[in-house]
């Protein structure tokens, strides 16, 4: 016998949380918050950007991560909700970090549920691949040279659009 | 026509400018037509703006592309690619 409450425990609608804060993170606090108690979870997938000391030959000796409020929460939104209609996952977390940063800090988590792997490790790559290229974040390091706002990468559209050659899984 | 701007990132610091209201002629339909327009502002605008220049926009908190026809009392905003994550 199953009991009742179990049951309404486990049909929880799903969040998917998106947070722009200033603050550190707990990874652990978040994925056992994600998760919540929902027993058709059997996968976690999470990923963790960090600031690195060292960018295009030069010292990163601190970032600043500025936005644009009101349009970044609505572009990860969309981002969520397309992996969402692209994949059966049972919810996702996107916390982004602005501000001033040192390296080593951490800056994003991305981190989804699903009943099984496939989807979960899909979905955070997408997500992670389209909130470089969709979510308006702008970087500026500061080097031993003064300061210097972060170029984006070719590399990181084509890791976006490469989705769009992709077939969804079904 | 009717429009708030705003700039961010490099652009919002080389203008020294975060957001401005501004009243647009007839003539000017898309954000093509308006980055054009505040180009002709001279000096760092037409720098800032220019055409060698890659920048990214945002229409009401869409992005949008050059062609987009812009909307009476909208929020435009002009930065360069995201560098997020």
């Amino acid at each position: 016998m199953v009991p009742k409450s179990l049951f309404s425990h486990r049909l929880r609608a799903a969040k998917m949380a998106i947070r722009i804060q200033q603050v550190d993170f707990d990874l652990t606090t978040e994925i056992t918050n994600l998760r919540n108690g929902d027993l058709q979870v059997g996968a976690i997938t999470s990923f963790v950007g960090t600031v690195r000391d060292m960018n295009e030959g030069s010292t990163v000796n601190a970032m600043t991560l500025e936005h644009y409020p009101g349009m970044t929460e609505k572009a990860l939104e969309d981002i969520v909700d397309q992996a969402k209609a692209r994949w059966d996952i049972r919810d996702a977390l996107v916390i982004h970090r602005i501000g001033p940063l040192m390296p080593a800090d951490q800056i994003v988590l991305v981190a989804v549920t699903s009943a099984h792997r496939g989807e979960s490790f899909l979905a955070c790559e997408f997500i992670m691949d389209y909130l470089k290229t969709a979510a308006p974040f702008w970087k500026k390091e500061d080097t031993p040279e003064g300061g210097r706002w972060v170029d984006a990468r070719v590399t990181d559209d084509a890791a976006a659009t490469r989705w769009n050659q992709k077939k969804p899984v079904s | 026509m009717k429009l708030q701007l705003r700039y961010f990132a490099s652009i919002r610091e080389t203008l020294g400018l975060e957001q401005e209201s501004i009243e647009l002629p007839v003539e000017v339909r898309t954000v093509d037509d308006l980055r054009a327009h505040l180009r002709l502002r001279g000096g760092i605008w037409d720098e800032v703006l220019g055409e060698g220049m890659v920048l990214r926009c945002a229409l009401n908190h869409q992005m949008v592309n050059s062609s987009t026809e812009l909307v009476d009392g909208a929020e435009v905003a002009f930065f360069p690619p995201v560098t997020g994550g």
